[in-house]
């Protein structure tokens, strides 16, 4: 049990975490800047190229990997309390596919970015009223019909995804593979995800205690004052709601909402007072690196960075996994 | 005295099933009760109904003079305290704070548990025999030892009415006299009031005052333990012969 010193002092690290992440982000790349520089595009003062890479390019691209990559972990944590599954992640319940659909839909007909942007968080809120609708059925919507929902409309948006993809034009293919591996090239303008961000943090704070009673039986937590039903659909429509917003900016990054969490949780325990605000800032440090690294590593070519965080998560995830064998 | 619990004219079913029909009694503060019946009765759903966390088809349910629909969940939550059967931890959780849970209805929305908290869940988890295990892990407690920290998290809750669903489940014998003991020294000495699922009559005839039975269909029979148990109403209750043992005062029920 983190004391509430103990919380702050973990969340103030995280965000200087989070910040030295966005610096290296915005200093790193085929133009390296200095610090000295880097202070001055930031305040306005400086002109030139190097000041204008930084002030067009990279920080809204940086910010944007920030939000998403908060956005996804938030999306995690929360879609495992829901469930009460450690091994959900924010897509477990049909969102990504359904804004894969939207997207590649918008990109088949080749319909400029904003449409694709657009026919993503339409395709995510479909998926998401979808599961929502028909998992709730006679009122009573336990975990199990919930999670099986989502992996059936998951299933079902993969499919339509197959589709799209096998009928697509060649130079069509490219963009739409980089999309649905999570890319930040295309982001636009990162003040959606950051304002859903700052939303999804303080919404879940004030209900936070209640949540680590969610994480027990529902009999449990309602004798002890916890609206079980109601605190449920909330947090569902906040998760899939910075999900989509996450998707839309991004594409389906995977893993980060996963493996932050986990690797929070491992750090300092399963109290979502810490838990919640801790893996959004972990996890937008997580991403914007990432993202740092796609652009950089294999420069001029870029990589979408939804390959390098499966590549970072996949074995910390199976490390994790063999430690401690009785979350499975 | 001062009555706890207030139950009038209660219908209960589950889908089909009649779990009680026009079912009326008091508890009042220092008492304790046995429900007693058999698998699929309905015993569970009663209690839940008792916690005002199901509704009734019919009747009232009121703890303290109030229903539940006036005093809302956080209120009720300081009036009683629910022991579900089986317990689900799917998270990695410290005793501690498995057993501090129980603090939740007391704090505000922005308090984080304090000293207070913490002595009163470690009191609880001495009272149950816990002390000393405050930062082992949850899963790695053995089943009866789990058992008695749910019951610690609900004396840490220290509700006026104790509903437990099965408390002795996995526990040794000498534990389930423990817990048993425990209950009733808080409702001898607190005043708080008991109602419990059993399955041991001969322990419900220890350790209760009155008794609950559900002999299903709808039909119970409530009162003073020593009137409504005996061998013919068990017999009923059970659908299997039992024989009474005398031994001095203490009458002994084993199934023949």
């Amino acid at each position: 049990m983190p004391t509430r010193r103990r919380a702050l002092l973990v969340i103030l690290l995280l965000a200087l975490l989070g910040l030295a992440s966005l610096v290296v982000a915005l200093a790193a790349g085929s133009l390296p800047v200095a610090p000295a520089e880097l202070a001055a595009a930031l305040l306005g003062a400086a002109e030139g190229t190097a000041a204008n890479v930084v002030r067009e390019l990279r920080l809204p691209r940086a910010l944007a990997a920030f939000a998403c990559g908060g956005l996804l972990a938030l999306a995690g944590a929360l879609m495992q309390v829901l469930l009460r599954n450690p091994l959900a992640d924010p897509y477990v319940l049909g969102i990504s596919g359904g804004a894969s659909v939207g997207a590649l839909a918008a990109m088949l007909f080749g319909l400029p970015l904003a449409f694709i942007h657009g026919g993503s968080f339409a395709g995510a809120l479909a998926a998401t009223l979808l599961v929502f609708g028909l998992a709730r059925g006679d009122g009573s919507w336990t975990q199990t019909r919930l999670l099986l929902t989502g992996v059936i409309v998951a299933a079902g948006s993969g499919a339509a995804v197959a589709l799209i993809l096998s009928v697509a034009p060649e130079k069509e293919l490219r963009g739409m593979l980089f999309w649905l591996m999570g890319d930040l090239a295309h982001a636009g303008s990162p003040w959606p995800a950051l304002a859903m961000l700052a939303l999804g943090i303080l919404a879940t704070l004030p209900f936070a205690r209640d949540l680590n009673l969610l994480t027990r039986s529902d009999l449990a937590a309602r004798s002890l004052g916890v609206p079980v039903l109601r605190l449920r659909g909330g947090v569902y429509l906040l998760a899939s709601l910075a999900t989509a917003v996450a998707v839309t900016t991004t594409g389906s990054v995977g893993f980060v909402g996963l493996v932050v969490p986990h690797l929070v949780r491992l750090a300092i325990g399963n109290d979502q007072r810490v838990l919640l605000p801790a893996a959004a800032l972990a996890g937008g440090a997580l991403l914007t690196l990432a993202d740092t690294l796609a652009r950089t590593v294999a420069a001029p070519q870029q990589l979408p960075v939804g390959v390098l965080t499966a590549l970072i998560g996949v074995p910390v995830f199976l490390f994790l996994l063999t430690r401690s064998p009785k979350t499975a | 005295m001062n009555t706890l619990l207030s139950v009038r004219e209660l219908d209960v079913n589950i889908g089909t099933v009649r779990v009680a029909a026009g079912l009326g009694f008091e508890l009042a503060a220092g008492e304790r009760l046995a429900i007693l019946g058999r698998n699929g009765t309905g015993k569970t759903t009663l209690l839940a109904t008792l916690a005002g966390l199901r509704e009734a088809e019919a009747g009232t349910v009121s703890l303290c003079g109030e229903s539940y629909a006036t005093l809302g969940p956080r209120r009720a939550a300081l009036l009683r305290g629910l022991l579900p059967q089986g317990q689900i931890d799917a998270f990695q959780a410290t005793v501690l704070e498995t057993a501090l849970i129980g603090r939740h209805p007391h704090l505000g929305r922005w308090a984080w548990e304090g000293r207070d908290d913490e002595r009163i869940a470690r009191e609880a988890l001495a009272a149950v025999d816990l002390a000393g295990l405050g930062s082992r892990e949850v899963h790695t407690l053995s089943g009866g030892e789990r058992q008695r920290l749910a019951i610690a998290a609900l004396l840490a809750q220290q509700p006026k009415l104790y509903l437990l669903d099965e408390p002795l489940a996995h526990l040794d014998l000498n534990h389930q006299i423990a817990v048993l003991d425990l209950l009733s020294r808080r409702a001898r000495e607190d005043g708080v009031g008991i109602v419990m699922v059993l399955h041991d009559i001969n322990l419900a005839l220890r350790f209760a005052d009155r008794a609950l039975l559900l002999f299903g269909e709808g039909r119970t029979l409530e009162g003073p333990i020593d009137r409504v148990i005996g061998a013919d109403s068990l017999a009923r209750l059970y659908g299997h012969p039992l024989r009474a043992l005398e031994d001095g005062a203490r009458r002994y029920y084993i199934p023949q």
